[in-house]
């Protein structure tokens, strides 16, 4: 279970979270929306204890992240996995590399087992056959698996996605968010989605929270957020020039 | 008042800054002296310092000694000295001329590509990535290029001793006429084993100095400027930081330690 409770956190004196407080129950996805430059990917790093609050504490199974050193921090780690925005793909390396990275570095496994479960992750994420080329030789979307696939060899307990279909076409975008539904299934992760893509990605989810100007806007299940009477989230659902929240 | 406070809150930050780097080599000291070491990833990293060095090295090490001795014979000359050409070329070389362009050339070829690489690492979330693994990125790359810089620097030195010693020889003696016997019997009466260890102490230091200040601006990138430009900054910064460095050190080196 995650709990975030009154986050705040500053950047060269702009407060980006304002008391931010969130919970996300075991084995639920909840998908993070809002406008870009809001914090939703500093929520994440904050789970993932690559950022320290200002004020306020992320806790996950009962464990202050903020607090968390050393070997704690390692095995929080460990349970984690996190696609970011562009991969994160190590360019100097090929697939099948990146892939096995930490398995070679951290799992006591034969080259053999090692291989084994490449190649099986490869194949979850259908790029079975790509394991020689370079991340450099891989579409954006083709990139996004092979990151995902490098984070469910360790099968995770909890996912962060960090606009996972950003700057995929709608077919990629598509498959990749039935891939994190199919694979959501199969593993029972709990994950936090941070998203643009409101229409698809509210079927698969069972809460959605709005974050804006620091604060949680609205927060619920897809349908409520999509039936809401707020002008601000109803301006943002519809992507609305007209409203209460200025585009410029 | 309010330049007062500007200038204060500068000087902290320049302060900050040093207290960081200072950490930094604390952490590359510290991780460098406790196994594991990537052994593969430092015979790369060595092979990348180091022999991939070697052509440029090679060359400026061969023009420098070309110059000295032809700038020498014409000096020497005036007095009449023109004997001892060889241990002019040679201590000159050896003393300071052969760590601190040797370093400069490092820095130049080498340095500046180790924080493009680091740099885009930082940039592109491959070193949250690895840290998210569970992996300390310090050991994969901070650790191998300090350590190769810490080997490679002295053996480049050296290369560039060698080779600037023997083309002072063919300026000096092939082209100007000074004896082949005077050349070297006069370097073997002048220099000592002193100045050889003065040269290689400089090398080592220079070696630590290079890829201490490449990987800790590469590692920090992000914070003078974001993106290709926060890579473009971090490179500038690191090798005039470097190439400084290399020269302030070697005049406190040579006047305090020798």
């Amino acid at each position: 279970m995650i709990e975030i409770e009154e986050l705040y956190k500053s950047f060269d004196g702009f407060e980006v979270l304002k008391g931010i407080s969130l919970r996300i129950d075991k084995g639920e996805i909840l998908v993070l929306i809002g406008r870009s430059g809001y914090g939703k990917s500093v929520i994440l790093k904050h789970i993932a204890g690559l950022m320290k609050p200002d004020r306020g504490r992320v806790v996950v199974d009962g464990k202050d992240v903020g607090k968390l050193k050393g070997k704690d921090l390692s095995q929080l780690r460990s349970r984690l996995g996190f696609l970011f925005q562009g991969g994160a793909l190590f360019g100097s390396m090929s697939v099948f590399d990146n892939v096995a990275f930490p398995l070679q570095e951290k799992a006591r496994l034969s080259k053999e087992e090692i291989r084994k479960r490449v190649i099986y992750e490869l194949d979850q994420v259908g790029l079975s056959g790509a394991e020689e080329k370079y991340p450099s030789q891989l579409s954006g979307g083709m990139q996004k698996r092979v990151a995902l696939a490098r984070e469910l060899v360790w099968e995770p307990e909890i996912m962060l996605f960090d606009e996972p279909t950003t700057g995929l076409d709608p077919i990629i975008g598509h498959a990749i968010l039935n891939l994190i539904e199919n694979l959501h299934k199969q593993l029972n992760f709990t994950g936090i989605i941070v998203t643009h893509e409101i229409a698809r990605v509210f079927g698969i989810v069972s809460k959605v929270a709005m974050i804006h100007e620091g604060v949680i806007k609205a927060v619920g299940p897809p349908e409520d957020i999509l039936s809401s009477e707020d002008p601000i989230v109803r301006q943002f659902i519809k992507g609305e020039i007209d409203g209460p929240v200025s585009y410029r | 008042m309010g330049l007062v406070r500007k200038l204060g809150a500068a000087s902290l930050h320049i302060i900050h800054r040093m207290g960081i780097m200072g950490l930094f080599l604390a952490r590359a000291f510290f991780y460098s002296a406790i196994p594991p070491v990537k052994f593969f990833r430092l015979l790369k990293q060595i092979r990348f310092i180091g022999l991939q060095s070697t052509l440029v090295i090679v060359l400026t090490g061969a023009f420098t000694g070309m110059v000295m001795s032809l700038q020498g014979f014409y000096t020497l000359n005036r007095f009449g000295s023109e004997a001892f050409l060889g241990p002019m070329v040679a201590l000159s070389l050896i003393k300071e001329m052969g760590p601190v362009l040797s370093g400069l050339m490092v820095t130049a070829r080498a340095g500046s590509a180790i924080t493009a690489e680091i740099g885009i690492m930082r940039i592109s979330d491959q070193i949250d990535a690895m840290e998210l693994m569970g992996l300390n990125p310090f050991r994969y790359l901070v650790v191998p290029n300090f350590l190769a810089g810490i080997i490679a620097l002295p053996l480049l030195v050296a290369i560039f001793d060698v080779v600037g010693i023997f083309g002072g020889y063919l300026v000096g003696v092939k082209l100007l006429g000074v004896g082949a016997g005077t050349y070297f019997g006069e370097m073997a009466n002048y220099v000592d084993m002193e100045d050889i260890r003065e040269g290689f102490y400089k090398s080592l230091s220079f070696g630590i100095i290079i890829t201490w200040v490449c990987c800790y601006k590469g590692y920090h990138t992000g914070t003078s400027g974001h993106g290709a430009e926060g890579v473009s900054k971090a490179t500038t910064q690191a090798v005039v930081l470097s190439s400084v460095l290399i020269l302030v050190w070697d005049y406190f080196m040579t006047s305090l330690l020798f």
